[in-house]
């Protein structure tokens, strides 16, 4: 009989089997980063003197930032002048028949419930005229114009709505801010802009699927999102299907608005190719989301599922400025073979009678790593301040990491703070006991796990919220096939 | 239907059972008692394949079947069933889930229908009537935050819905009072049926008081040296273990 630890090794042991390597045209300018890849990029884009001089502005303070060292953990030098920073949309080869796709990442498709004509756009094979991702979505458009709702590309917002974006871009993140968001400020290709007006509840939950032209999300994404007085949305980015990218960097910036009495949802499914199973290969993820809860009684809630990627550095915050507002930070970070994760959050208290809730779920498996980091500051107004922290990991397997960085900083003496953390080893008694009831290995581990992220997965819509169960399972799955 | 022989178990390198034998015909309740350290919880333990302990002589068979070959989870299929000592926590799994997915396991493997919701919650309600638990301990998690009691109780109800061939009870009976003991007793006679076998693994007499046995072996040093009809557990109980050490200790210097 062998060892529960070979079983869990071999459980833990999943490939990224999966991806589509196939040769993509890209336009492209040349490699490196200065003020004239900027220009071009910028004019490209056809986009206005102002933003090409943030663009610029942010650039220049790049220049001198130096890349942080602190995460917890090591990667080779990044030579940024060996990098394209500008490709344009690309043109996925187009298939005749889902017949001509990869077996195998159909099966994963099956696994993980998504729809035959979600398959299709995934994998670049044409589309129906009815379920055309864009006719839907300009119906969509439509009932949500109606309302007054904006929800379009990042470029379009520039063309359109000019005076909302230059009011708000860089207003919670500023080009300024760190190394990364520096980077993307400079060169961002394209992202989501999302504008709900005063009063209006959004109808429907927003995802990137629903918008024109973003089945491609870029190297360097920019997004944001704002809430006026009373607005709410929920809203959905990225998806459990496997995304590869040729792209080894990602710095992505998300900017989120919240005026008086708005609520702004955000969760995130994020798969990007981890790097095979002797860590080669693989994303880097460095991303910046914050959101500013401006108004009273203001909510901004972020909800995170992390499996991919080979580094993973995001720290989704909120500024909590507005008396009463709330922050919220919902997170499992699963990490595998070699992945490496520092993820966590940033919660400010600068109103009156703040709140803030951290629930963080961390599993490690294989020859990862898997830290949490977060900050909890309380500023010397924020009286009746509240926060509280819950973080947890489970280690499965005896060659991976779990680690808890938190951070407090209290101002105010009314402050209340409760943190709570536990790691775990995924029990060989749970397992034993759910055999003994006639489990099978794979499905005790599944139903543990899940069991495990119960409090991050019932924030999540319900449909997202299902398939991250799955994406789950087979990220820690044996094998794909 | 349970034919143990010559049964060697080792565990980090201490060997624990040294050469037990039992046989248990369907219908009879089997109860096993002993002093701390006898092997009592291994025996359980290694019926039920947990893997920390090494079979080094000896064999079991279970319905015709070397059970010794088989993973847990498929003597569990073929009807074994452990009432845990300590019945672990499984934090965020929903008690009623987690006994729904075992039971729709076994009627896949017996190549029986998987019960829906409303099918499984009826047989549910009947199963914790008997047993005089609380409805609400299905939508907690999984023995989460349960009391001793309420943990034994969780085992024996599901004892009661998965409806085992071989039923071992492992030391079911500590740390219950009085009324937990008597519920507990009632679930398991309510499960006494001509083709249903029990080992009732105990310290003490007092359970056999209300599971009322049909044959009693003592353990001692990871062997039976004594065994008997339910009288043999009164003796037990007013002699004490010593009497049984003093009785093993003068067979051996013969």
């Amino acid at each position: 009989m062998s060892t529960p630890q070979d079983h869990l090794e071999k459980l833990t042991q999943s490939e990224y089997k999966y991806g589509f390597t196939t040769e993509i045209e890209t336009e492209t300018i040349p490699k490196g980063l200065n003020e004239d890849i900027v220009r071009i990029i910028s004019a490209k884009k056809e986009e206005p003197e102002w933003l090409l001089e943030w663009r610029l502005k942010a650039l220049a303070h790049w220049k001198k930032m130096v890349e942080p060292k602190w995460p917890n953990f090591d990667y080779g030098p990044i030579d940024y002048q060996d990098l394209y920073y500008y490709a344009a949309p690309k043109k996925k080869p187009e298939l005749q028949s889902l017949d001509e796709v990869d077996p195998e990442l159909l099966e994963t498709f099956n696994k993980l419930g998504i729809s035959l004509e979600e398959q299709k756009r995934i994998s670049g094979v044409a589309v129906d005229a009815v379920f055309d991702s864009v006719s839907v979505a300009t119906t969509y458009k439509k009932t949500l114009g109606a309302l007054g709702i904006v929800f379009c590309s990042f470029s379009e917002a520039v063309r359109e709505h000019p005076e909302i974006v230059k009011k708000y871009l860089g207003s919670v993140v500023p080009s300024t801010d760190n190394f990364f968001a520096a980077l993307n400020s400079a060169v961002f290709s394209d992202g989501s802009f999302v504008f709900i007006p005063k009063g209006v509840r959004c109808p429907m939950e927003l995802s990137t699927y629903f918008r024109i032209n973003a089945a491609q999300t870029g190297q360097f994404e920019r997004t944001l999102i704002i809430a006026e007085e009373g607005a709410y949305v929920s809203y959905l980015e990225g998806c459990t299907a496997p995304q590869r990218d040729e792209n080894q960097l990602h710095a992505a910036v998300v900017e989120i608005v919240a005026l008086d009495d708005a609520q702004v949802k955000y969760s995130t499914v994020q798969n990007w190719y981890p790097g095979d199973k002797n860590g080669k290969g693989g994303i880097y993820n460095f991303v910046t989301k914050r959101g500013a809860c401006r108004g009273r009684n203001s909510k901004i809630s972020w909800t995170q599922v992390e499996t991919g990627s080979a580094l993973t550095w995001k720290y989704p915050s909120c500024i909590l400025q507005g008396d009463n507002s709330v922050g919220e930070f919902y997170s499992v970070a699963v990490t595998n073979n070699h992945q490496k994760a520092d993820t966590g959050t940033k919660m400010i208290h600068i109103g009156k009678n703040t709140k803030s809730t951290i629930i963080s779920k961390g599993i490690s498996a294989g020859l990862s790593q898997n830290s949490y980091r977060g900050l909890v500051k309380i500023m010397p107004g924020a009286e009746n301040a509240r926060n509280y922290s819950q973080c947890d990991s489970m280690l499965m397997g005896d060659k991976c990491g779990a680690h808890t960085f938190p951070y407090i900083e209290v101002k105010n003496p009314t402050a209340q703070l409760e943190h709570e953390a536990t790691t775990s080893k995924i029990g060989e008694d749970q397992i034993f006991y759910c055999k003994q009831r006639g489990l099978s290995e794979e499905d005790a581990v599944n139903l543990i796990v899940n069991g495990f992220c119960k409090e991050v997965f019932r924030e999540l819509p319900m449909e997202f919220a299902v398939e991250a169960q799955k994406l789950l399972e087979i990220s820690l799955e044996n094998s794909v096939g | 239907m349970l034919e143990i022989k010559n049964l060697h178990v080792q565990a980090d390198g201490n060997e624990i059972l040294k050469g037990l034998s039992l046989h248990v015909g369907a219908g009879e309740v089997h109860a096993i008692m002993g002093p701390n350290g006898s092997g009592k919880s291994t025996l359980a333990n290694v019926l039920a394949g947990r893997e920390e302990y090494e079979v080094t002589d000896g064999s079991v068979e279970f319905l015709g079947k070397d059970l010794l070959e088989l993973e847990p989870e498929e003597r569990a299929h073929l009807g074994v069933f452990l009432a845990f000592q300590y019945p672990v926590e499984i934090p965020g799994v929903n008690n009623t889930y987690f006994l729904k997915a075992a039971l729709n396991s076994m009627r896949k493997e017996r190549g029986e229908s998987e019960l829906d919701a409303v099918d499984f919650l009826k047989l549910v309600r009947e199963k914790l009537k008997v047993l005089h638990m609380e409805e609400s301990l299905l939508s907690r998690p999984v023995n989460e935050g349960f009391s001793g009691g309420e943990k034994k109780r969780n085992e024996v109800f599901q004892m009661a819905v998965l409806e085992p061939k071989l039923a071992i009870l492992d030391e079911t009976d500590s740390g219950l009072d009085i009324d937990a003991l008597k519920d507990v007793a009632a679930g398991v006679n309510a499960l006494r049926s001509p083709d249903r076998g029990f080992l009732v693994v105990t310290h003490y007499q007092r359970l056999l008081d209300y599971i009322v046995p049909d044959f009693v072996h003592v353990l001692y040093k990871g062997q039976i040296v004594k065994s008997g009809g339910k009288e043999l557990a009164l003796e037990l109980e007013a002699k004490g273990y010593s009497w049984v050490e003093e009785q093993a200790l003068a067979a051996e210097s013969k």
